[in-house]
């Protein structure tokens, strides 16, 4: 079994799009959003939920203020400036605990966030395993990381060939999260300016946690020059380009339509993302 | 005056709007810009700074002295994040996931920890032809921003207009960078994905009390679903930007719509007047 994870760097470069394409075009295999902040893949999945379970990570410093005495050792001690006029900001609060332990009266308690949820469903394409981190919450990192142990263990059960995970935008916590111990990463990007300057950044990540990058230049044609550049760029770290998709307005047409767009049209990007999932998997071989 | 640019969903035009709208009021006020998409950070491509300051940013990270830790425990206690683990003969600690509260150090009551600085990313600042700006970078392979974009908003503390471009998503980075905002802009797509990651931006946006509205780009393609939503929510739309191949070329290559079609500054000065408006109706009210 491989797990192909599909990161950008950048937003918006059509993470998204592609993966709902290849859940069309791969056959057996487990499908997982690890975008759990702004999820999309089920507008073009349209999962039936099967599963639903939430999510309990990190606390949140609550002062019970009958048993505060205000002396202001928590305010003074908390590095992250949650708590002001004894009372705690949750959304600042990291839930560290420090104040918890120190509290000379014991007024602080911490209690439990419930900090989103997270779904098995059934799709037309294979089962789903995708979440929901609920509204200015933390911990998205370890709710990837429970989608990805899910999504694994029905890939064992059915004896799955792949896992296919949509990522993140962006480096940090999620992606890290997402991308850790995948057997490849398949990066979409387009050719403008900030595309490649993200692409170069996951690129890092890709090499500091070893795995396998491959490139999708997406809407290739809105600068061809960059495209060139963004291809020797590849080349000269022996990193393969998979793709090059045209833009083409189909694609959004598929997706107000809810439809992957290869199952939408035959025409205009069908021909370039089939010979990209036949790329993909020659070199998972 | 602080405004925020926020999406949801990445890649909707963020930069975009940040970049050209400093650009279009800097002649006007005394703007500061500050890029606090500390993951990925690209405004620096659009108006090219000279940079001339930088500051590393770190986590105070625990180090145990061998000689007085008796291996009683107590760290590997109070740590939330996994960050210490005790046993029989050692303790270690695994600073990538300490958030450097500092309950280990103060808590030891063998007063065996101190604590050295992690580098984790770095801020950097200067000026782009009198647009004072400043950005942060997250190292690659670390994995926590929030630090980072806590030490880019010390620097927001100033008069004038200070615009900050957010990163993408709803999660903590977001939070941390438009919380204490004055006013949020909100920019979408006209697509089912535009729309279902501008619905989360709204509601994070109501749970930190700031004021919002919407800039709607590439209008032409896909649906009229973010219209609609914002009419049914009394949302302002304050601003559109069509579907355009020469904007989306000239974005290819790092011009600024202010810069590529200057024609368009005004409608980014007619922009900041309306937020002036909603922002003083509320000042008003509350």
């Amino acid at each position: 079994m491989k797990e192909i994870v599909v990161l950008s760097g950048k937003g918006g470069t059509g993470k998204t799009s592609i993966v709902g394409s290849l859940a069309a075009l791969a056959k057996n295999k487990v499908l997982v959003d690890c975008d759990v902040d702004a999820a999309d893949l089920h507008l073009l999945l349209r999962p039936v939920t099967r599963e639903k379970h939430d999510f309990q990570s990190g606390q949140t410093a609550c002062i019970e203020q009958d048993k505060c005495t205000q002396c202001g050792l928590c305010q003074e001690k908390c590095r992250f400036n949650a708590i002001l006029n004894y009372k705690v900001n949750p959304v600042s609060c990291e839930g560290c605990g420090f104040c918890h332990y120190i509290c000379p009266a014991e007024a602080i308690m911490m209690k439990e966030n419930l900090a989103g949820q997270w779904f098995i469903s059934d799709t037309k394409y294979g089962d789903l395993v995708h979440a929901r981190l609920g509204i200015a919450q933390e911990n998205s990192g370890k709710l990837v990381a429970l989608v990805r142990q899910k999504a694994r263990e029905i890939a064992e059960k059915q004896d799955a060939d792949y896992i296919i995970s949509d990522g993140p935008p962006g480096i940090g916590c999620p992606v890290i999260s997402s991308l850790s111990g995948a057997n490849l990463a398949l990066l979409v990007t387009e050719p403008t300016l900030s595309g490649q300057h993200d692409l170069e950044r996951v690129i890092g990540v890709c090499r500091h946690f070893e795995v396998p990058a491959m490139v999708c230049i997406n809407k290739y044609n809105i600068n061809e020059e960059n495209t060139q550049n963004i291809e020797s760029y590849c080349r000269a770290r022996d990193i393969p380009v998979a793709a090059r998709i045209p833009f083409d307005n189909v694609v959004t047409e598929a997706m107000v339509k809810g439809l992957p767009v290869v199952e939408y049209s035959r025409e205009g990007v069908y021909r370039e993302i089939t010979s990209l999932w036949e790329n993909v998997t020659e070199s998972l071989k | 005056m602080i405004i925020s640019v926020a999406s949801g969903k990445g890649g909707t035009g963020k930069t975009l709007v940040a970049t050209s709208l400093a650009l279009s009021l800097k002649d006007s006020y005394r703007v500061k810009l500050l890029d606090c998409d500390v993951e990925e950070p690209d405004d620096h491509i659009f108006i090219k700074p000279d940079i001339d300051k930088s500051e590393t940013v770190s986590i105070p990270v625990p180090i145990i002295d061998k000689t007085k830790c008796t291996r009683c425990g107590r760290c590997a206690e109070v740590c939330v994040y996994h960050a210490i683990a005790v046993t029989d003969k050692i303790v270690l600690t695994f600073p990538e996931l300490c958030h450097g509260c500092g309950a280990c150090s103060y808590l030891c009551p063998e007063k065996a920890i101190t604590e050295e600085h992690r580098e984790i990313g770095v801020v950097e600042s200067g000026t782009a032809d009198g647009l004072a700006f400043a950005q942060g970078c997250l190292t690659v392979g670390e994995a926590m921003a929030p630090p980072v974009i806590r030490k880019v908003k010390a620097q927001a503390n100033t008069d004038g207009v200070v615009i900050i471009d957010a990163p993408p998503g709803t999660s903590c980075p977001v939070v941390e960078t438009i919380k204490n905002s004055e006013f949020c802009i909100l920019v979408t797509e006209p697509t089912p994905f535009g729309l279902n990651d501008l619905k989360l931006a709204v509601a994070t946006v109501k749970e930190l009390d700031v004021s919002c509205g919407v800039v709607i780009n590439r209008v032409g393609a896909g649906d009229s679903g973010v219209e609609d939503y914002c009419r049914q929510e009394n949302i302002p739309v304050l601003m559109t930007i069509p579907l355009d191949m020469e904007i989306a070329r000239l974005y290819s290559r790092g011009i600024t719509l202010a810069e590529g079609k200057p024609e368009w500054r005004d409608t980014f000065k007619e922009l900041y007047k309306k937020i002036m408006e909603i922002v003083i109706e509320r000042n008003r009210c509350s």
